[in-house]
């Protein structure tokens, strides 16, 4: 979604601190500040497992069933589930109304994410059944492709699904030469650069890389660094998130 | 000398590392090994033990779909009938499979015989799990003590992964139900609960019981309080 219409406004302001020069962008955030997250699991009681994510104004309910019986059946796998992945944007989401069909835009993130989660379900345990992720972005303010991969993992481990490592993502930008972590839409539309970015943290490895705009080759390694930062918190709100469901932690021996 | 990471009945999220060290013995499904560090992969109770200097590390699960294994008895609702077996719902992702030698003693010709009269669409029916090898849907039988169609009672669905907390250690919770009742229960391994009582009143408070151990499954002193729901709920209705 780069290159926004109109005027440009301001996105990066410089501000004397302590004696050093420090950006401040639109919103009041630093450079490497994430916007106000939030996290809740099990907020539908209908699915197998659900998550609502707010990374800021950015809100992506996500909704898991499965593993069940794969319908049809020819696309069952006879040593492992599949994964069947739907992103969608409500037509409510934006400023301006979304057609409900799917976009290409669409499909193309419901594979990405599909893939960034194949790489964390262990299938195997679950031989010809089909997992089904859905994910609706219920309003959108940037980042909701990574803001769903968090969701998406949340509602998968609610589910009770076998998995490596919960998934968290964020995106990363640079925006007038500053490398900022958690990229909403406005500094998206006016960015040099947008760089969403999911990672395993505990497996530390990267699912989801992709990259819009030019980053010179320091700035790409510097930019993959903040967003692990990021991530990094990102993952613990979510096992925190996870674990809130179950308030009491011990139970009565030997059960 | 092994590291354990986590406290034994603790909570745990995929992700988790448990443990770290050559004596660990993994008797779960649910931990990953990556070299020496071993993970969690579920949502669950960790169950972290110390045996002959070995620690043996487990995981039981809190959520997640009955997947059957030979041996289980479970409850189960006639789907279709075919010519020569029934499918049966398990509540599992996999269909059982009743064929009909595991029903019927005498040779079975289908040209003149209908199965229908034996089971129908809709009954439900206790069954013990045959053989499941992941390749093919489980075989189930309705041969022996126990099993067969059910024709009175209810049946109360939960989540498979409470089952363990309704039997309760060496059936320490289903036994306290079924004393301070009088009621029989009988707990399939998928989450379906037979419950056959004496009046409607009774089967209600089992029913309630059942549903109250469902939700706090992952509490502590359960069959307690429980039990005092029970006598609570019978003085309130005068049972």
């Amino acid at each position: 979604m780069a290159g926004g219409a109109g005027e440009k406004p301001t996105l990066i302001r410089w501000e004397e601190r302590d004696g050093q020069k420090v950006a401040i962008r639109h919103d009041g955030r630093l450079p490497e500040q994430l916007r106000p997250i939030r996290m809740e699991v099990g907020v539908l009681s209908n699915a197998d497992g659900s998550a609502l994510v707010e990374y800021g104004g950015t809100r992506v309910i996500a909704a898991v069933y499965g593993p069940r019986e794969a319908h049809p059946r020819h696309v069952a796998l006879p040593d492992r589930a599949i994964i069947r992945c739907r992103y969608h944007m409500a037509p409510f989401s934006t400023a301006e109304r979304k057609t409900p069909a799917p976009t290409r835009r669409e499909v193309e993130l419901s594979k990405v994410i599909r893939e960034a989660l194949e790489a964390v379900v262990i299938s195997e345990l679950y031989p010809r059944t089909a997992i089904d992720v859905y994910m609706e972005v219920l309003q959108s303010d940037g980042g909701t492709r990574t803001a769903a991969i968090t969701a998406a993992s949340l509602a998968l481990a609610d589910a009770g699904i076998a998995m490596r490592d919960l998934v968290a993502g964020v995106a990363v930008g640079k925006v007038d030469g500053v490398l900022v972590l958690d990229i909403d839409e406005i500094e998206d539309n006016y960015a040099e650069a947008d760089m969403p970015v999911a990672m395993a943290p505990s497996l530390d490895k990267v699912l989801l890389l992709q990259l819009n705009g030019v980053l010179t080759h320091d700035e790409f390694v510097k930019a993959l660094e903040l967003a692990r930062k990021g991530i990094q918190v990102i993952y613990n709100l979510q096992k925190e998130a996870l674990r809130k469901k179950y308030v009491e932690v011990s139970v009565e021996e030997g059960a | 000398m092994a590291r354990i990471y986590v406290q034994n009945r603790s909570i745990v999220v995929p992700g988790d590392l448990l443990a770290e060290g050559e004596d660990v013995v993994v008797e779960s499904i649910f931990v990953e090994r990556v070299g020496l560090k071993y993970y969690a992969t579920i949502t669950g109770l960790a169950n972290v033990q110390q045996e002959d200097g070995k620690f043996k590390v487990s995981i039981i699960p809190l959520e997640g779909a009955y997947i059957p294994r030979p041996g289980d008895i479970v409850i189960g609702l006639v789907r279709d009938i075919g010519l020569t077996h029934w499918e049966v719902d398990i509540a599992s992702p996999y269909k059982g499979i009743l064929t009909v030698q595991e029903v019927l003693d005498r040779p079975f010709n289908p040209a003149t015989d209908s199965l229908k009269k034996y089971l129908d669409v809709g009954d439900y029916i206790v069954a013990k799990i045959v053989a499941f090898d992941r390749a093919r849907d489980p075989l189930l039988t309705i041969k022996g003590k126990g099993l067969g169609r059910i024709v009175e009672g209810s049946i109360v669905e939960i989540k498979p992964s409470r089952v363990p907390r309704v039997i309760g250690k060496k059936g320490s919770m289903v036994n306290m139900i079924m004393q301070e009742t009088g009621c029989e229960v009988l707990v399939g391994q998928n989450g379906r609960i037979l419950v056959k009582c004496p009046n409607r009143e009774l089967e209600e408070i089992v029913v309630l019981s059942i549903k109250k151990i469902e939700a706090e499954a992952h509490t502590t002193g359960l069959t307690e309080r429980v039990r005092e729901f029970i006598r609570r709920e019978r003085s309130r209705r005068g049972v």
